[in-house]
């Protein structure tokens, strides 16, 4: 039975070769294109999973050219578990190797933007924290916090505007994508990701609570990229997005 | 979770496989509806909208948890992340039902995405059996066993496909989700006739009834090929077999299946509504 789930396997990803020997079709004949059915389906089904999931990369390259790559991908990395949610994790990372879209040199990033609001889609539950436990908390106090992030909240740093190539293809009378780099946060409020454009000092500061930081400590960081980094400013994305989920207060 | 132990069977009554957009329609007037099934690996990320509409629903109505990724028709042994994944999602859901099917999709540690036929021989049939021995003592609860749709049949089976289940129900004690399309699309395939594999199969352990939508296509030799889509609505030859089939076991679960191109709510609703039509004609005297 092991050769022949192999040699079925093996001839399912190998569109060139013949059918294993021994499948018949009721009629006495050999099952022939018969056995073409399940190799459709099979790279089909990856294919619209693929698709499903990168929806933007997916618009850029073109549905024809886009089954070809997905159809490339999927022969060279077939998922390792039935979670079709999580399959694709190496999309972007394959994309930036693969000759055919050297030329559209975003299109990693904004794969990359794609999987992070998945896995943000599908990231644990977390309740925000207690706003007034914040304000409520001392100067002394609040400068040696250190904010929990959500399990959603996800950074995404481009040297292209993949906030804006993203909404481009995916939202109606979106503007054409400026000219710039573009860092994003995404954070998820209630059940939907939500996409917010970041400088590099509010990165530097997202980065350090997360590596769970003060509050102080994340604010110099940011400072020491640009010097007009304002605190209040910065935590507003993160409230609006209830992406702060607890708050362990300062030892003061 | 609140409520769901009232569902400990799914009710002799249609059913849809559910689909996300159709949440508010759901959950405003399922009428005719009356239980839902999930596909199992849809529900298996950490948290968010899919979760949390499942959590909604499971308090509305009773849930039949299906498969489509175990691969107990797998040469190699299960895999125990995912049957642990299966056991997490019961103990939290408690389900009315569990279910899994005849064939395999994964292979050396790559998953397919598709239900793979396996030959039917006494050492396809001592390996499936020790893998549904291995689900239910993990999941703690008998399981269904649905039949394949086929396309092709395997030069080395020793088993028609009704005596391999039934000898499966007798080992290992677990039930049959009987899919009445996919004995159709089969029965066209191959070359059997539908009614009389209907008449050979485990009719007492049917716990459940799927029906979908085929498509129709031809093979090499020009000879008709149904493939089972589950993109359109029931043909009604698989109606008729429905009838056939609930004349011989009774009123049971009769669950609507449409996967891709997925239509609005009412199209769905029209389509358990014969479900239930045909569950209603049923003469008193059909055992329940």
């Amino acid at each position: 039975m092991s050769a022949r789930q192999d040699s079925f396997r093996a001839a399912l990803f190998n569109t060139g070769t013949a059918p294993p020997d021994g499948l018949t079709d009721g009629h006495g004949q050999p099952a022939g294109r018969r056995f073409a059915v399940y190799r459709n389906t099979v790279a089909s089904s990856l294919i619209t999973a693929l698709k499903t999931s990168f929806p933007a990369t997916a618009k850029t390259v073109g549905t024809g050219a886009f089954r070809q790559i997905a159809g490339t991908y999927m022969r060279q990395h077939p998922p390792t578990s039935p979670m079709m949610m999580y399959y694709g994790d190496s999309f972007p990372a394959f994309l930036r190797e693969l000759p055919a879209v050297a030329h559209l040199r975003y299109l990693p990033d904004l794969a990359m933007l794609e999987q992070a609001r998945r896995e943000a889609y599908h990231a644990q539950d977390a309740p925000p924290a207690d706003l007034a436990a914040l304000a409520s908390l001392s100067p002394d106090r609040l400068a040696t916090a250190r904010p929990g992030l959500a399990p959603a909240l996800r950074l995404v740093r481009s040297d292209w505007p993949v906030h804006g190539i993203w909404a481009f293809n995916m939202t109606q009378a979106a503007p054409k994508p400026p000219h710039c780099a573009q860092n994003v946060l995404i954070t998820r409020p209630a059940f939907d990701p939500e996409m917010t454009v970041i400088d590099d000092a509010m990165v530097a500061f997202v980065q350090s609570l997360a590596m769970g930081r003060t509050l102080q400590d994340a604010t110099d960081h940011a400072t020491a990229h640009a010097p007009s980094f304002d605190l209040g400013t910065a935590l507003g994305p993160l409230l609006a997005g209830r992406a702060i989920c607890h708050i362990n207060a300062g030892d003061h | 979770m609140r409520d769901t132990h009232l569902h400990k069977h799914l009710p002799s009554a249609p059913g849809i496989g559910y689909k996300p957009q159709h949440f508010a329609d759901i959950s405003h007037d399922p009428n005719p509806v009356q239980w839902l099934e999930i596909h199992a690996e849809n529900y298996m990320g950490a948290g968010g909208r899919p979760l949390a509409q499942l959590r909604h629903l499971a308090e509305i109505m009773p849930i039949s948890v299906h498969g489509v990724g175990l691969s107990i028709g797998g040469d190699g042994p299960l895999d125990r992340d995912h049957l642990d994944r299966l056991a997490r999602l019961c103990r939290w859901l408690n389900p009315a039902s569990f279910s899994e099917h005849l064939a395999w999709s994964t292979h050396e540690g790559a998953f397919l995405n598709d239900l793979l036929p396996l030959p039917y021989t006494n050492a396809t049939l001592m390996r499936v059996a020790d893998h549904i021995d291995q689900v239910q003592e993990t999941l703690a609860r008998p399981m269904l066993l649905e039949n394949p749709s086929s396309y092709l049949g395997f030069a080395e089976s020793t088993w028609s496909e009704p005596d391999f289940l039934r000898e499966l129900a007798r080992r290992t004690g677990c039930g049959m989700l009987l899919d009445v399309n996919n004995v159709f699309v089969s029965a066209v395939n191959l070359d059997m006739d539908a009614r009389a594999y209907i008449d050979a199969f485990p009719l007492d352990q049917v716990g459940e009834i799927h029906l979908g939508g085929h498509d129709e296509d031809t093979d090499d030799f020009g000879a008709p090929l149904l493939i089972d889509s589950h993109g359109r609505e029931v043909a009604d030859p698989v109606w008729a077999l429905l009838d056939h089939t609930l004349h011989r076991t009774g009123p049971r679960p009769v669950l609507i299946e449409w996967d891709t191109d997925v239509p609005d709510w009412p199209i769905l609703r029209a389509e358990a509504q014969r479900a239930r039509t045909a569950l209603d004609r049923l003469p008193a005297a059909v055992p329940a």
